[in-house]
């Protein structure tokens, strides 16, 4: 029997207070009857004697002290799943929001999830080409990881998103694969863009996706990211897939989380946020992984706008401190026109050295990227270097690496959204931009290596300049 | 204290409790909550109303449920079975969960820390009859090939020992009895203690030797003492977790406890793979067979966290009473420091900066204080260490956070890592201008030749005048140009270079790079500093800097480095190179 109550006391912006509440239970989740009989959904925030706290997802706009009706469902939140979840539109708390019909469920689940063991762990080292140069050689994405892209306003994060849906895949291997994307709080376009990409390459076939709009309830939005990865979960490790999970925007997520905790009157911490906030977002982070013993993984790409472009703030920076890596946009080569606009000095994917290599991609990938990145990062410091001197007045040898930086940008950097580049494309590209180098010059690299690879570019190098003179 | 109290549960806020009707409980008492038995932890009291920190999640838990008081504070078992273990931030075993509930992990598992039936065994090194005190060593367990676990006295126990024997025994199994002046005391293998309370000790003495660590910029730069304490503050990024688990591999020390507080999931895998694959540089032996792993990571119950660190100080101090050299690696504090603050905010305290509670500052304190060099309790008279190394991940890198601030206040050495330095790819990307460690007065004394080690020393100060001088270098050369400087400051900068470049940046993944004895060390500095010389000697004679800094011998510096140290020669060797191509340059430059 469901408890109901119509003893409404207070209600303050998301929140509402009802007394005389019996046994109510920590976390539980309660259908809201309005008196005109619309019907609303919200959870318990805290219980203390017979007074609940619940926080409405839909808003308490409308809801009265007199008329409302609370009942209480014993349960947490849980999502209905089962393999027909896969090419359906759900709500951001999932439910079917295609017109089509509410999912038999082989299973409910709790949207909390839970901890994985560390030690059920299993180690995420499969290699997964995005066909994106600046992340396969020089950021490589492993299964299993969490790898978050900083992005601004106004930046391409959306096309960049729907470039990684669509051309990921595991070297040599056709297997399972299926995109978990949660739209928190985006507009109706960047949802629609992801969605026609989607439709366009068949890849809606196999994706779930739960979506909160920009003008949908901000509350709503603290459930999307939990139901979205319980739905990833049932999918990778009941139904073996390997499946991506796209977080966008979790900016909008942290708001609604700041909003919920101003309303409770907490002691903020950081720009209001609530001190808990690493803990919070860690509970959804760390739902990326993989396994022992089962087949499918999570591999979770979470994409957040930094207000101002600023690193520092509460959202990236705690966001940085769980995840394995990111990767930064970069508002000035987005302004050249360089696509997609990677900042590849600051990006990082802690993960690349488990995943390449010798049977993985090619032995010359790690010295490659190290090297790359010396000289790019030296070549950036003559740039900038030139802006305030001229660059007349640089080194012969700054001059060099400048060029290097500047060839770099424009070749391997920017290579625009629809070309798939294989890895080992984009490792060759590499020996040919550093061909420009001395074989003394490039210290990063085993001399062995060197030996190895270069002569080939050398010589292109070489014709490349004879043929230069002759013209 | 053995009678069961049982209150009712009145307010459930997150991971915070309120019961009532718990009269008679002590601060700190653990409890178990709810139909499901939750651990908890009382850590307020008003009458008979107790505030509980609850170390799993609430969810489903509300007013009405019972409340049951065990009477004792969180304790973590002590004895045979913690080596090469794998806990979470509550001492139960990670691995006997997998089995008992699956890969995730559910709540009110009641696993003991130590395993119950394994059977040790025992070899008792004292005489029943013997009167004994707290601390007395009374026999040993092979633990592990690396491990002679010392089994000994609890404290707070004297008497006449009796019944001692030797034999096969699990943890419960009585191994003998102290006949004390409130009667007999049953002995085990395993003892108890409350991890919030320092184990006592005899005497606690100042460190005096260096720990070494392999890695070449803490141990020539920045050296940390056997019972000292360090801090590795950086923004996330810059390599903080990579130094970690570079210590907890290669560090000089018998025992190390390598504290995951809310860390991250795949990193504690990789740890969880990595280690038992390596093997002790000193021993030969698996490296695991000296590790006891705490992993608590960040999306386990928050309070679990709080509480880890202390569970993991408790095993530390336990096995430097045996008078063994403990190192502790706590990765990261600021997440401890944060759970304490969600801790506070839910328990309604006011807030002191950054709505971290005003008791921070000693909490983080008294948390580093129970490092150090002791003269442990009990006979035979022998000496322990326990070292911390704490990284703290302050938000945006900024210093002045509230966590970095308390733990400068208490730490004795300061690795600074920077975001610049891991941006160039420069690792361990360790500052070494604002670093500084209070230990370098005990590095002279690390080399069995105290010559060797007074020179080393010396070497170390002349390498970084070398470091401070380009440090105000570059910014005349960015504007001036290289050549418009002295052929000697070009050289100055030449070799700071090569003192970062291939002294200071040490690969994390290379097979030999990965860790440099102290004796290499020597040589690789003493290489560098040589071609300085030889240099400045060479410009003197007129030989042009562009010449000597195009050698080939330099190549050789920069990859001495990646010489196995059993082949110490080829690194010496480099010396005579160095001399004979300067040479030749004297050559060229007379006849010019």
């Amino acid at each position: 029997m469901l408890k109901e109550y119509k003893t409404v006391q207070e209600i303050a912006g998301p929140l509402m207070l009802v007394e005389g509440v019996e046994l109510a239970k920590y976390g539980e989740i309660v259908d809201i009857e309005m008196g005109d009989g619309t019907l609303r959904h919200g959870q318990i925030l805290q219980v203390e004697k017979d007074k609940v706290l619940i926080q409405v997802f839909e808003g308490t706009e409308g809801i009265d002290v007199r008329d409302t009706t609370v009942r209480f469902l014993g349960k947490p939140m849980e999502l209905a799943v089962s393999p027909d979840i896969l090419g359906r539109v759900f709500s951001g708390t999932g439910q079917p929001k295609d017109g089509g019909p509410a999912i038999l469920p082989k299973k409910r689940l709790n949207i909390n999830g839970n901890p994985i063991n560390p030690y059920a762990r299993d180690y995420p080292n499969e290699f997964i080409q995005t066909g994106i140069s600046t992340i396969d050689g020089l950021n490589p994405l492993v299964r299993g990881q969490k790898l978050p892209i900083f992005s601004g306003s106004g930046l391409p994060h959306d096309e960049i998103t729907a470039q990684l849906a669509r051309q990921s895949t595991v070297l040599g291997k056709g297997e399972n694969f299926a995109v978990v994307f949660a739209a928190m709080g985006i507009t109706f376009e960047a949802a629609q863009f992801f969605i026609n990409d989607l439709t366009e390459t068949g890849a809606i076939e196999r994706a779930v996706l739960f979506i909160n709009l920009a003008n949908d309830p901000a509350i709503e939005r603290i459930a999307t990211p939990r139901v979205a990865l319980t739905a990833a979960e049932y999918l990778a490790f009941e139904e073996d897939m390997h499946v991506l999970v796209i977080l966008n925007d979790m900016t909008n997520y942290c708001e609604a989380l700041r909003e919920i905790s101003a309303a409770r009157k907490e002691v903020p911490g950081r720009r209001g946020y609530p001190g808990y906030l690493y803990t919070d977002l860690a509970t959804i982070y760390e739902r990326a992984g993989r396994i022992k013993g089962k087949k499918g993984s999570i591999t979770m790409v979470p994409v957040l706008t930094m207000p101002e472009d600023d690193k520092t703030h509460p959202v990236p920076d705690l966001t940085g401190y769980i995840t394995e890596g990111q990767i930064i946009m970069s508002r000035s080569l987005h302004r050249r026109g360089i696509a997609p606009p990677v900042d590849v000095l600051p990006s990082l994917s802690r993960l690349k050295d488990k995943g390449i290599g010798p049977n993985k991609t090619r032995e010359d990938h790690a010295d490659l990227y190290n090297q790359l990145y010396a000289a790019y990062a030296r070549g950036k410091e003559a740039q900038e270097l030139a802006t305030i001197l001229g660059e007349a007045a640089l080194s012969a040898e700054d001059q060099k690496y400048m060029k290097f930086a500047n060839e770099f940008e424009a070749r391997y950097i920017s290579q625009g959204y629809y070309e798939n580049r294989t890895v080992f494309q984009t490792l060759d590209l590499g020996w040919e931009l550093l061909s420009m180098f001395e074989n003394v010059e490039l210290k990063r690299i085993d001399i062995k290596l060197i030996e190895k690879y270069m002569p080939k570019f050398r010589a292109k190098q070489e014709q490349k300049t004879v043929e230069l003179k002759k013209s | 204290m053995t009678e069961q109290k049982i209150g009712k549960i009145i307010k459930v806020a997150g991971p915070v409790v309120v019961a009532e009707g718990m009269t008679g409980a002590h601060m700190y008492d653990v409890v178990r909550v709810g139909e499901e038995n939750l651990i908890g932890e009382i850590v307020e009291l008003h009458g008979d109303r107790a505030s509980i920190q609850v170390y799993e999640d609430t969810v489903g838990i509300g007013p009405g449920e019972k409340v049951v008081n065990t009477g004792a504070p969180l304790s973590v078992e002590l004895g045979p079975g913690l080596i090469s273990s794998i806990y979470d931030g509550i001492q139960r075993p990670l691995s006997a969960l997998v089995e008992a509930q699956g890969s995730f992990i559910r709540r009110g598992s009641d696993i003991p820390g130590l395993p119950r039936n394994k059977k040790w065994h025992f070899h008792p090194t004292i005489q029943n009859g013997t009167e004994v005190r707290p601390g007395d060593i009374l026999g040993e367990v092979q633990e592990s090939t690396l491990v002679r676990h010392k089994i000994m006295v609890p404290p707070g126990v004297h008497g006449r020992l009796e019944g001692l024997s030797e034999g096969e025994f699990t943890v419960t199994d009585k191994i003998g009895a102290v006949k004390t002046k409130d009667g007999e005391r049953v002995l085990t293998l395993m003892q108890k203690w409350p991890v919030r309370r320092p184990r006592p000790v005899h005497q606690r003495l100042n460190p005096n030797k260096i720990l070494l660590t392999g890695q070449r910029v803490i141990d020539a730069f920045f050296p940390i003492a056997k019972g000292g304490t360090a801090c590795v503050p950086g923004p996330f990024g810059t390599g903080k977790t990579v130094v970690q688990h570079q210590l907890a591999k290669w560090v000089d020390a018998d025992i190390v406890v390598y504290i995951g507080c809310g860390e991250r999931g795949n990193e504690m895998t990789d740890v969880l793979r990595e280690f038992p694959e390596l093997t002790d540089p000193h021993s030969g032996e698996p490296l695991m067979k000296r590790v006891v792993l705490l992993a608590n990571t960040s999306d386990m119950p928050v309070a679990a966290r709080e509480a880890s660190v202390y569970t993991g100080i408790t095993i530390a101090e336990y096995f430097r009473d045996m008078g063994l050299s403990v190192a502790l690696m706590a990765d990261s504090t600021s997440r401890w420091a944060e759970a304490m603050r969600e801790i506070s905010t839910r328990l309604e305290e006011m807030p002191a900066e950054e709505g971290y509670p005003a008791y921070l500052g000693a909490r983080i304190a008294s948390f580093y204080e129970r490092a150090g060099r002791v003269i442990c309790s009990g006979s035979p008279q022998r000496e322990g260490a326990l070292s911390i190394i704490g990284a703290v991940s302050p938000p945006g890198g900024d210093l002045s956070d509230s966590v970095v601030q308390a733990t400068l206040h208490v730490v004795k050495v300061f690795w600074s890592l920077l975001a610049r330095l891991a941006q160039q790819r420069h690792f361990p990307a360790i500052d070494w201008l604002t670093s500084y460690s209070f230990y370098k007065q005990y590095l002279a004394e690390t080399f069995e030749d105290k010559d060797k080690g007074r020179e080393f020393v010396q070497m170390t100060k002349e390498a970084m005048a070398l470091l401070e001088q380009e440090a105000q270098l570059v910014e005349i050369v960015r504007l001036v140009g290289a050549e418009a400087i002295s052929a000697a400051d070009r050289m100055a900068l030449e070799t700071a270079k090569s003192i970062r470049e291939d002294f200071l940046h040490q690969n994390a993944f290379h097979k030999v790079d990965t860790y440099t004895p102290i004796d290499k060390q020597y040589d690789m500095l003493s290489l560098i500093l040589h071609f300085h010389r030889q240099g400045l000697a060479a410009i003197e004679r007129g030989v042009e800097t562009s010449d000597l800094f195009a050698l080939p011998v330099r190549e050789d510096i920069a990859r001495a480095k990646y010489i196995d140290y059993a082949e110490a020669e080829k690194i010496r060797s480099i010396a005579d190179k160095i001399d004979r191509q300067i040479k030749e340059l004297y050559s060229s430059a007379a006849v010019q």
